[in-house]
């Protein structure tokens, strides 16, 4: 169909266009016009599919698109940051929609040489797609909270995976050489095995895994494009989509890394709270229960924490997704400025897995308004800890535990937490004293440097600032 | 052959390209990354048009029109929200501007 210099040459403008859109994304201060470019390039892309196949429904087209555009543009202006998460994981799911059912009609209509390269992409683009569509609506319910995010395990879950994967390959592969009838039938069978397939994958990941599992839908998304590109034989497809599936590897990669543990892990599941939990548990959880109270809960713990802020110099805020549940980050962001009016030196410290995807805690704090420039990642912040007054940890649980280096075979065994407790003093302004999403107690609470909180963290803020404006 | 080889070259030399791109994108970025790139695969937009030829059939247009609505929502609503969420990150200088 696409043959000539000239259209390797347009095509290749499209995508160096993108690649252009993509380098600038690297910088805070360019990203914003990297992502303009990159629009520029999908919409080029655009005109010139239409303009090199004159044979096309163009009224309809524009029908479908402009309903389309505008249905995202409404809902992409309402959206809060909060939702940003779940969110994106829709889209995750609008793309594997697109994917299979371009795929679908592709093989249906053109049948192509079942042994031939478009055959099998095809097929992989429908179970691809499919399973992306299922699997991301899963993932942005639990996300919005509509849907419990402990892992849901079937009996022979593993199983009920593999079956459903070589189903829907067999279905999809029954297309070649099929009356029509047949072979939508075949089609709808395959995209339907598929998407059970996406909602087993989905339900055994826990809430606490959701960062890995939107980046690898990300790039499973992005790989249902480039398979729909091999299937009609578009380059600006492929490259588009290559791309999408080598950023989705990056992030996933990154989030595995940073909570230290492999892909299969994550996906396996991390098992209920009761079922066969390791022995030390029992013990923290007496050391961390306010049974037995730590040594600062005997004076009033909201004037020890207004006396700790008051004689600080240097603080470090920590904030976790509780932050954004109480809707925290306005006051999290308020006390940092006025601590800074009293000459502390205050910064935040992000953890790479705060949030529910990646850097979504830097999205949340830039909704209050807070300074870039004070937002320090893991390890460019994890040794100050030490030779600094306070560490205020707002809403974050896990990523603060210190049992995730003295105890093994939790789920945080072996993550790399924020160094909160190698603080002078811990104000901890949390909801309760219960687990966070690992379901492993804090360790933290037991420490007699910590100060305990425990209320909605926003309430909790606002009578600290209050705290400081009154008179000494 | 030449064809297959052809493609399969785009694929693998834009894996390469985006993967040494995009791992150089701080962590800061990292969620208007997923959302910029979100928008980018719904490129299937491309092949949602080719389905709209005028000999088409009822079905195909049909299905035509699910999946050109869907790819349109995700490219406009993907890159309208990486704006948003762009037009946050500031530093105290550059908001004084």
């Amino acid at each position: 169909m696409t043959s000539g210099g000239w259209t390797w040459l347009t095509d290749f403008a499209v995508i160096a266009i993108l690649i252009v859109g993509i380098w600038l994304f690297r910088y805070p201060q360019r990203a914003k016009a990297g992502n303009l470019v990159a629009a520029t390039a999908v919409v080029l892309a655009l005109v010139l599919v239409v303009w090199r196949h004159p044979g096309l429904e163009t009224g309809l087209i524009a029908v479908f698109i402009a309903a389309g555009s505008a249905t995202g543009w409404a809902v992409a202006y309402r959206v809060t940051m909060i939702q940003i998460p779940a969110m994106v994981a829709f889209q995750h799911g609008a793309g594997g929609v697109a994917a299979f059912l371009v795929a679908a009609v592709e093989l249906v209509r053109e049948s192509p040489d079942p042994t031939g390269l478009a055959f099998v992409a095809g097929i992989l683009a429908m179970v691809v797609g499919a399973a992306t569509f299922s699997a991301s609506m899963i993932a942005s319910a639990k996300l919005a909270n509509r849907m419990r995010s402990t892992p849901v395990f079937l009996p022979r879950h593993n199983a009920v995976l593999i079956a459903a994967a070589v189903l829907a390959i067999t279905f999809a592969a029954g297309i070649a050489g099929a009356s029509p009838v047949l072979a939508v039938t075949c089609a709808t069978a395959a995209i339907a095995t598929a998407a059970i397939l996406g909602i087993a994958f989905a339900i055994r990941v826990g809430g606490a895994d959701m960062p890995v599992l939107i980046s690898f839908l990300n790039a499973t998304a992005g790989l249902a494009a480039a398979l729909c590109g091999i299937v009609i034989q578009n380059r600006l497809l492929i490259a588009c989509g290559a791309t999408v599936a080598a950023s989705g590897s990056i992030l996933t990669y990154v989030m595995c890394r940073a909570m230290n543990r492999g892909l299969s892990k994550v996906f396996v599941g991390i098992a209920p709270p009761g079922a066969a939990r390791p022995a030390e548990f029992a013990a923290m959880e007496e050391k961390a229960a306010p049974a037995a109270p730590p040594p600062t809960s005997s004076a009033d713990p909201f004037a020890s924490a207004l006396a700790a802020l008051r004689g600080a110099r240097s603080v470090i805020l920590i904030p976790g997704l509780g932050m954004a549940m109480a809707q925290a980050q306005f006051e999290v962001v308020a006390l940092g400025s006025r601590l800074e009016q009293r000459g502390v030196q205050v910064r935040f410290a992000i953890h790479p897995v705060a949030g529910r995807m990646p850097g979504h805690m830097h999205v949340l704090l830039g909704e209050a308004e807070v300074d870039y420039a004070k937002l320090f990642d893991l390890k460019d912040i994890n040794a100050d800890f030490a030779a600094t007054d306070v560490a205020v940890v707002v809403g974050a649980c896990d990523v603060v535990n210190p049992a995730a280096a003295t105890v093994d075979g939790t789920p945080i065994s072996g993550m790399e937490i924020l160094r909160a407790h190698d603080a002078a003093q811990v104000i901890v302004c949390n909801l309760d004293d219960g687990p966070g999403y690992s379901g492993v107690p804090n360790a933290l609470y037991g420490n007699p440097k910590a100060i305990l909180l425990f209320a909605d963290a926003k309430a909790t803020l606002s009578r600290i600032l209050a705290g400081l404006d009154e008179p000494q | 052959m030449i064809e297959v080889a052809l493609l399969l070259g785009v694929f693998g030399l834009s894996f390469a390209v985006g993967y040494a791109l995009i791992s150089r994108v701080p962590q800061r970025l990292h969620t208007p990354l997923m959302s910029m790139t979100n928008a980018i695969s719904a490129i299937t937009i491309l092949g949602a048009v080719l389905l709209f030829s005028t000999e088409a059939t009822v079905l195909e247009q049909a299905v035509g029109a699910a999946a050109l609505a869907m790819a349109a929502f995700n490219v406009v609503g993907g890159f309208v929200i990486t704006h948003r969420m762009l037009r946050l990150f500031k530093t105290r200088a550059s908001r004084r501007e």
